[in-house]
């Protein structure tokens, strides 16, 4: 029989009784959408904790610092490695060779001082960092108000929610509701700040206030300055509001460390006097400066291990903490695992209610399926006949299933988003169904309800006509 | 003798020999088929007479392919049917013989055209060939104006005719038919015969018959052969007058 004729006779027989395989049917839908449902679930959580993480900026980047910095993140590493006098120091030619490297997106100095901002004649002391242009595309800036820099060298700064607070005299109460972005940026945004900063010129000066501010950040505050190849001036710049973040201070997100954004190549151009400074001194006059840390991101968080290897190589300290996505990784394949089994029990049980019905359509139409034989129906017209029965209950399953699965997780989607509501947190897409899950679903019911239409279908195939016919 | 037999005399369309079927019920053995070597020739009308368990239905479910015999051998058209594979066997079913029952056996979830378009559907004929076919095989039958009805709302008549229509809409050489009257009242079994007659008279199909009426047989039969307890115990062949079913003679 040809391939359309048996699925139409197929139809047509499954609607001969149709509540029953209707509720068959309606079996195979349940165990699919159980099924798309937990792992939508499953897959929309892990997505959800993969941005949060992206946003943490922490698995996809590398810290290199110098092992001259005994300051460094990992003290086994400056015991193993060569004499901290001995190492290369981090300059602009060592961050240019970084940002070489295979799989590196971009290598760019950890910049930041401490400095005294006037904002409407009040001086405020505070944490002041570059930022690289390519932070703009980056999705921890989401829910900013305002612009992002125009350029790379505009004279521009992006405020942190609390230091914008600050700005404007509102000191959060512990336990009150945080003041909103929004309403914190409307009378800042286009205002002008001014800042004061310590200039580390090669030619010699002497303004000691401006030395004085620098060394304030400096915790290898021991060093004698004096005597150097380089003088410090202080100088003003004044710099205009264009946006305000949501960034959580309290982050471990390197720039999150400062309450205040100025464009990277910006605060480099300022030449703005460097915590390392101090040390570097004694081994450069040559006006070249050295970087405290250079935070280097990587293509994916799966190549940190080599990047970081290849950093080392070059005798800088390095610290990552991708040790951290594998485990989480590997918790979510986990717990996929485990939703996913959840959800293909569903569909046993379902896979269960197909047997049977087909072997009580078996038993029914043992007649039907000996007059077939009779007049030249062949086992496997028989057999083709039953399967398609079954294929055609998976499919109509299939379909119906996931689109109640994507229901069930859109309602438990909502629902979670009205609790997040009621606790004053943003909504947040628990639940994500991607296409080849749709298209998965669809194909494990199909696949599912065959193997079930198996045993009927080769017992149907096995009927003695003559019996068959006999039987009334 | 039909004119169909006298041309096609010395060849041979269907030849058992010592031809058993025996079915084991419980510790009893019943030999359903015990021994039958018998020939038809091609165009015959040949009615297997026998009381009920003489085993004329499994002589002929035997010869129709749908049973295999235990021991012994049954030819049609040169082809050993115990030799041939499940699927060749159902090849032949499909294309060589057409089968009519007591009970009719239409399938009750269709009409009449999809019923006699079925076999047509094994056979693998195009979907737009198929419907055609069926229903000129009904019109044929006279049913033309009842293709859509299911057979529940047809009268047993109608529904015999149904089911002959499709026994013939595959061309088969054989129409095996089993009590096809059986189950109908006098007049509308002389309906029946007079088809089946007219197949085997204009179409030079080879009929064999099951029945147990003797009048039936005498009436239409080219050739009577007589069962008791699976043997052969009679074979006699019948003069019939074709326009009025009169005996004319007998023999052997």
């Amino acid at each position: 029989m040809k391939t359309y004729d048996m699925a139409e006779l197929a139809v047509r027989n499954l609607r001969e009784s149709i509540l029953r395989n209707s509720l068959t049917t309606v079996g195979i839908s349940v165990g699919v959408a159980s099924l798309v449902a937990m792992l939508s679930l499953g897959i929309g959580l892990q997505q959800l904790a993969g941005r949060r993480l992206q946003k943490s900026g922490l698995f996809d980047t590398v810290v290199v610092t110098s092992r001259r910095d005994l300051r460094g993140f990992n003290r086994e590493q400056e015991e193993n490695g060569p004499a901290p006098a001995e190492s290369p120091a981090l300059n602009e030619s060592a961050r240019q060779q970084i940002a070489q490297l295979p799989n590196v997106l971009e290598a760019y100095p950890d910049i930041r001082f401490v400095t005294e901002l006037r904002y409407e004649d009040k001086p405020y002391l505070t944490m002041m960092a570059g930022l690289p242009f390519s932070a703009k595309n980056n999705d921890a800036f989401d829910g900013m108000q305002g612009s992002f820099f125009s350029s790379d060298t505009a004279p521009e700064v992006i405020l942190q929610k609390s230091f914008a607070a600050q700005l404007l005299g509102k000191t959060p109460k512990a336990g009150s509701e945080e003041e909103r972005v929004t309403e914190l940026a409307k009378p800042l945004l286009g205002k002008q700040l001014t800042m004061k900063y310590a200039e580390r010129t090669a030619t010699p000066a002497t303004d000691t206030a401006g030395k004085e501010e620098a060394s304030s950040a400096n915790s290898g505050g021991g060093n004698n300055p004096a005597g150097t190849g380089y003088s410090v001036v202080s100088r003003e710049a004044t710099l205009k509001i264009v946006g305000v973040c949501d960034l959580d201070p309290d982050s471990m997100r390197g720039q999150a460390r400062a309450r205040i954004f100025l464009p990277l190549k910006l605060a480099q151009n300022l030449h703005v006097i460097q915590p390392s400074d101090l040390r570097d001194t004694t081994n450069m006059a040559n006006g070249t400066p050295a970087y405290t840390t250079v935070e280097v991101h990587v293509k994916s968080p799966t190549q940190v291990q080599a990047v970081e290897d290849a950093i080392k190589k070059m005798g800088f300290n390095t610290f990552s903490i991708v040790d951290a996505t594998r485990s989480l990784r590997q918790f979510f394949a986990v717990l996929d695992l485990f939703l996913g089994i959840f959800g293909s029990l569903a569909l046993a049980v379902a896979s269960i209610g197909i047997i049977n019905t087909l072997v009580m359509a078996i038993l029914e139409r043992r007649r039907e399926i000996g007059i077939m034989k009779a007049i030249g129906a062949s086992d496997g017209d028989v057999k083709g006949l039953f399967f398609a029965e079954a294929g055609v209950m998976g499919i109509f399953g299939g379909f119906v299933g996931v689109a109640l699965g994507w229901a069930i997780g859109r309602v438990i989607n909502l629902g979670t988003n009205v609790y997040l509501k009621r606790q004053h947190f943003p909504p947040e897409q628990i639940w994500f169904v991607p296409w080849w899950l749709v298209l998965g679903a669809i194909a494990f019911a199909i696949v599912v309800s065959l193997l079930s239409g198996l045993y009927p279908a080769s017992r149907a195939a096995r009927l003695d006509p003559v019996q068959a016919l006999r039987y009334e | 003798m039909p004119p169909a037999e006298s041309s096609l005399k010395n060849s041979i369309a269907i030849r058992t020999e010592n031809l058993c079927r025996h079915y084991r019920m419980g510790d009893a053995l019943i030999r359903a088929v015990d021994g039958i070597s018998v020939q038809v020739a091609p165009g015959e009308f040949v009615a297997l007479l026998g009381t009920s368990g003489s085993g004329k239905s499994s002589l002929l479910n035997l010869v129709a392919g749908l049973d295999r015999p235990t021991s012994g051998t049954v030819v049609v058209q040169k082809s050993d049917l115990a030799k041939l594979s499940r699927a060749e066997l159902a090849k032949y079913r499909l294309h060589t013989v057409g089968m009519v029952f007591q009970s009719f056996n239409l399938i009750p979830s269709m009409n009449l055209l999809e019923n006699v378009e079925l076999p047509l559907r094994f056979a693998e004929v195009d979907r737009d060939k198929r419907e055609g076919l069926a229903r000129q095989a009904l019109d044929r039958v006279g049913l033309s104006a009842r293709l859509r009805h299911r057979p529940t709302e047809l009268s047993g008549g109608e529904q015999q005719r149904a089911s002959l229509a499709r026994a013939l809409i595959n061309q088969p050489q054989f129409l095996l038919a089993d009590e096809p009257t059986g189950n109908l009242d006098s007049q509308t079994g002389k309906e029946i015969m007079n088809f089946i007659r007219e197949f085997n008279e204009t179409l030079g199909m080879t009929i064999i018959m099951v029945t147990h009426e003797r009048t039936l047989a005498e009436r239409y039969a080219s050739r009577m052969i007589f069962l008791a307890d699976g043997k052969l115990v009679g074979d006699q062949s019948n003069v019939v007058s074709s326009a009025s079913g009169q005996i004319h003679g007998g023999g052997l």
